[in-house]
């Protein structure tokens, strides 16, 4: 199934620019390993090596944020990707 | 700034990496004029950014932002482009480590091309074999049983995190290898990284209550003489020291600085031909451990025999009002002669000098944060 995903400003070098991209996955985690394939590099700088959402980094699903990478998505869901900005 | 000259002579170039970026700064080798290029990684902490001596032409940087995780960019054309490695340093999946962001980089040995290692916080050594495109972890330090005893939890960290720094190939033989990590020790493998034992003997660690303990130590900054390998000396927390193998000894040489401005510091930099010369930068270590120059008044100190004593360089430097310090990778020395010295400071100025530290000149201010700075 097909989702919309809003990327954000520091992850668009990733995504030549684009801030929407379209993406099949059925879960956030099938939604960021597409994005890797395409996009290869991207994952890590979101997700760490233990398979967990960096501390910075937040996710929301039609706009109630996602605390894992594991509830199921629907068809025509907007996934945002949301980089928490802190610090001088 | 003035326009390095183009044609004639050999060129030199400083990678600058900051709390905000990567900038390079370019001369020849008369070294009277510099111009300065850049931004690369607008935005990105650029912990460490060096290049590798075997080839001439690939720099990695290592980079992270504020809010993306840690990664390692790689030029194999001096700087020109970059591009990202396909695998950068992580702990193993399930380890339950998470690599905070990579600090340290080093060119393999002369006689494995493409091998690099890189040193982490929290402490971790990273392997490539492919000049920087993907890299794994070194199970025999990072799987080690003893490692969290060496090392304490990632949550007992220094105050910008425990490094893993200072890794060191003996040029004569790739499989001996020595790192340094804050906060843990010195630490040295005879089998290429496959076993480690402690090297700590004779240095100080007053944070900890045992007395001359094996391990538990804070080097800043530890380097290995490239024509005299069994030298090497430390920076560390409590002093500075020097170790001439097969002692297992190390040697204290905090004496011999003046007292009113102490033997601590971050870097240390050693002259490219001469085992007995090497620079440090001492910093404010007293009461909260202000790391500022100890009064204000800036200066490089060197030693041409082997740090029984230490001449005061700051001629040119601020004599007074000047709070920066150095990082322990912010200052090196090019290969000409005589040695040219650098510093990079906490306030974004880079300092040159061109003769062996007499004398000082400001090559550029108003940068960000350094945090190292190398000869390219």
């Amino acid at each position: 199934m097909a989702v919309r995903v809003l990327i954000p400003g520091p992850l668009r070098s990733y995504t030549a620019d684009a801030a929407v991209v379209s993406a099949q996955g059925d879960s956030l985690q099938a939604i960021v390993g597409e994005l890797d394939r395409r996009y290869p590099g991207i994952r890590f700088r979101i997700i760490d090596e233990q398979g967990a959402i960096r501390r910075h980094i937040k996710f929301f699903v039609n706009g109630v944020q996602a605390m894992s990478l594991e509830p199921p998505l629907r068809e025509r869901d907007e996934v945002m990707i949301v980089c928490a900005l802190s610090g001088g | 700034m003035a326009q390095a000259k183009a044609a004639g002579g050999r060129r030199l170039t400083l990678l600058v990496a900051t709390r905000k970026g990567l900038w390079q700064a370019h001369t020849d080798a008369a070294r009277r004029s510099w111009k300065l290029t850049g931004p690369q990684f607008l935005g990105h902490i650029v912990h460490h950014c060096i290049a590798d001596p075997r080839d001439g032409r690939t720099w990695l940087a290592a980079a992270r932002t504020g809010h993306l995780g840690p990664t390692v960019f790689r030029s194999s054309d001096r700087g020109r482009t970059w591009h990202e490695a396909k695998q950068p340093p992580a702990f193993r999946e399930g380890s339950g480590r998470v690599v905070d962001h990579t600090f340290w980089l080093t060119p393999g040995h002369a006689s494995q091309p493409g091998r690099w290692y890189a040193g982490t916080s929290p402490q971790g050594l990273f392997r490539s074999d492919d000049a920087g495109a993907t890299w794994r972890g070194v199970d025999g330090f990072n799987e080690h049983p003893q490692r969290k005893a060496w090392c304490g939890g990632d949550q007992d960290q220094t105050p910008d995190g425990a490094k893993l720094h200072s890794v060191l190939v003996d040029p004569r033989n790739a499989e001996h290898l020595y790192i340094g990590m804050s906060s843990g020790g010195v630490f040295e493998s005879n089998d290429g990284g496959a076993g480690w034992r402690p090297l700590n003997r004779g240095v100080r660690a007053d944070f900890i209550p045992t007395p001359d303990p094996e391990f538990g130590h804070d080097p800043h900054c530890v380097r290995l003489h490239p024509l005299l390998p069994d030298r090497l000396y430390q920076q560390n927390h409590c002093g500075i020291y020097r170790i001439d193998r097969p002692a297992e000894r190390w040697q204290d040489l905090s004496a011999a600085m003046p007292k009113s401005v102490g033997a601590i510091g971050f870097p240390m930099v050693l002259h490219p031909r001469d085992p007995d010369t090497l620079w440090v930068f001492p910093m404010d270590g007293s009461s909260v451990w202000p790391r500022v120059s100890p009064g204000g008044k800036p200066a490089v100190y060197r030693s041409v025999n082997g740090g029984k004593s230490w001449q005061r360089q700051a001629t040119g430097l601020p004599k007074t009002q000047a709070w920066f310090t150095v990082k322990r990778q912010a200052m090196t020395a090019d290969a000409i002669t005589p040695t040219g010295v650098y510093f990079g400071t906490t306030c974004g100025e880079v300092w040159s000098s061109r003769d062996e530290g007499r004398t000082w000149k400001c090559v550029t201010a108003h940068l960000p944060h350094i945090y190292a700075i190398e000869v390219a």
